[in-house]
């Protein structure tokens, strides 16, 4: 495959259209809004849609309207974005519906900044919207895997019928990496005859789709959501990903940590390795559903002390680490939540300052 | 002999839940009728609003989505842009349009999307209990402007016909209303020619329906009738606000 290089944000929209995805909508808003003028460009050369909608709120229903057709669609946003779609996500995950939405996160809470931050963890993975709902969450930590994961994203909403997120950041919408795009995939989900508004004309059923949210009936309306935990359940079960590294080794401190963040915590295990101190990473590439069992078992390993959340946010994956390693150790937390991103200088002293606290150095 | 007068195929056989006086009826009545006659059933599809029309999917028979309050229209716009073919239209309250949603309905209408608004206009919230609209009539009493409302605080009505035909984009803005037999073969003919500009591709259409809402007026069915014809008529006047060339 041909690399060319490519800026994340650009590489991001193009995926898209390699997906098959030619239906976009959005709105402009900083460090992602080079995606939208990607594809005011490729789309029309490729017969798809775009438009600009007139905000965030109405263009969370442009996807919704159009995923309820059957169609395959994307927008994207960066956090205040996303918090203003956030009642579509609601209402799209309630009338499961398959749509895909990028969120290159920047600082908050507010206006916040317009530089890189991961400080979105807890909304794209408990909620953001009202309700019972799970986002199916990938964090990409590269151009290529943003290519990959969007890629990957719309076979897995339409699987699930359910919004799929990319949480990545600004340094990932913003820097320019060589990357190689995969095969195109299928245009359209293959099971929309059963349920969406594509028109009855279309189907041999004859039968009338209802897309929808409300169940007024409580006992009608609980049944909903234990339809929903069960797919929630089964994407515990079947989509979990993460990557392993440097944990063939007795390590004595276990990171977890994402995106950008993960690979500022890849030099800085590098750079102590040569210093004769082994640390050991898991990676989630899904941040819901939580590679929770990979974490409790890296924990466990006798020489490892202590356990540390890695993240450019307060504390907000430190939670899911915390649940994932059940007490079996110490988990500390050490991250930057301005738009600055740590650099592998600070991560090592950190390292250093909780395995002094957790006795040796 | 045949039937001269018989349900719409495209009404289903659901007993109504809206309050007796209410022109809801009336208006789904008219829809179907024209969607049997121009036979479009199986390409269209609805957008229900959140209002005592939430429901309204209940009494068609054909593929429906329901919006979330005020966002039919971008809705609406979702599924023309990836699906010209199909017909669709938003059926909204004022409350749903003129409040909540003015923001997407003026941007879709100025867009020129090619879909159709129903717009039910009774002067009160109806589903969350009367309260205030941005269409309440001055000195109106509500559950929230319980001294009539106060144009001195709160500003005229809108009328969204008008404010509408505003816009420079071409489009099919028009305003009817059900209330008596006189009006309804009108309002009839306004929406059939709505769907006809949606269906040839021609513009936006927008056609406002003034009606009842006696719960919540505190009137009798009768007496509502009246109040509207009295009191709105006046101020929402009838007729086509802007006809594309």
């Amino acid at each position: 495959m041909k690399k060319v290089l490519m800026k994340g944000n650009e590489a991001i929209g193009e995926a898209a259209i390699r997906a098959g995805c030619l239906n976009y909508f959005a709105y402009p808003i900083t460090p992602q809004s080079e995606v939208a003028e990607y594809l005011s460009k490729r789309m029309p050369e490729v017969g798809g849609v775009f438009l600009q909608g007139e905000s965030e709120v109405a263009v969370g229903y442009m996807i919704f309207g159009a995923a309820a057709c059957g169609a395959r669609v994307m927008t994207t946003s960066s956090s205040p974005g996303i918090s203003l779609m956030s009642e579509a996500i609601s209402y799209i995950s309630g009338a499961e519906c398959p749509a895909v939405f990028v969120n290159i996160m920047r600082g908050g809470p507010g206006l916040g900044g317009i530089l890189p931050s991961q400080a979105d963890y807890l909304q794209a993975t408990k909620g953001g919207g009202h309700g019972d709902y799970r986002l199916l969450v990938m964090a990409p930590a590269s151009v290529q895997e943003a290519v990959e994961m969007v890629m990957q994203a719309f076979p897995l909403a339409e699987k699930y019928r359910n919004p799929v997120m990319i949480l990545g950041d600004g340094l990932i919408g913003q820097m320019m990496e060589p990357v190689a795009f995969p095969d195109q995939l299928r245009t359209e989900p293959s099971n929309k005859d059963a349920w969406a508004t594509n028109g009855m004309d279309t189907r041999k059923s004859g039968k009338r789709n209802l897309v929808k949210s409300l169940y007024l009936d409580p006992t009608v309306l609980n049944n909903q959501n234990l339809k929903l935990k069960a797919k929630y359940d089964q994407m515990k079960r079947e989509e979990i990903r993460f990557e392993n590294y440097n944990i063939d080794v007795p390590y004595e401190a276990l990171l977890v940590s994402y995106g950008t963040m993960s690979r500022v915590c890849k030099t800085a295990i590098d750079n102590l390795k040569t210093e004769g101190l082994e640390i050991g990473l898991v990676r989630p590439k899904t941040l819901f559903p939580f590679p929770e069992v990979a974490i409790r078992e890296a924990s466990r390993k006798p020489s490892c002390r202590v356990v540390l959340s890695i993240e450019m946010s307060m504390g907000q994956m430190l939670e899911d680490v915390e649940r994932s390693v059940q007490g079996g150790k110490p988990v500390e937390w050490y991250g930057k939540c301005g738009g600055e991103v740590p650099t592998p200088e600070e991560v090592m002293d950190e390292i250093r300052l909780f395995l002094q606290r957790y006795g040796k150095e | 002999m045949g039937k001269t007068f018989q349900k719409p195929e495209a009404l289903s056989d659901m007993p109504t839940h809206y309050c007796p006086g209410c022109t809801h009826g009336v208006i789904h009545r008219l829809i179907a009728e024209v969607i049997d006659e121009m036979n479009i059933r199986g390409k269209m599809v609805g957008i229900a609003p959140v209002g005592c029309a939430v429901l309204a999917y209940n009494y068609f028979t054909f593929d429906f989505q329901e919006a979330a309050h005020g966002r039919a229209p971008a809705m609406a716009t979702g599924i023309k842009r990836v699906r010209p073919d199909l017909m669709v239209f938003t059926y909204q309250g004022d409350g749903d349009l003129a409040s909540i949603g003015m923001g997407e309905i003026v941007h879709a209408a100025n867009r020129g999307e090619k879909f159709t608004t129903i717009f039910v206009n009774n002067a009160v919230y109806g589903m969350t209990g009367g309260q205030m609209a941005p269409t309440t009539m001055p000195n109106q009493r509500t559950t929230t402007s319980p001294m009539g409302r106060n144009v001195a605080e709160v500003g005229m009505p809108i009328k969204v016909a008008e404010l509408l035909a505003s816009l420079q984009t071409p489009a099919y803005i028009t305003r009817q209303t059900v209330i008596k037999p006189k009006y309804i073969v009108k309002a009839k003919k306004a929406i059939r020619k709505a769907f006809e500009y949606q269906l040839a591709g021609k513009c936006y259409s927008f056609v406002e329906v003034v009606s009842t809402c006696p719960t919540n007026w505190g009137l009798t069915p009768l007496e509502a009738v009246n109040w509207a014809e009295n009191t709105m008529l006046p101020y929402y006047e009838l007729g086509d606000k802007k006809v594309p060339d």
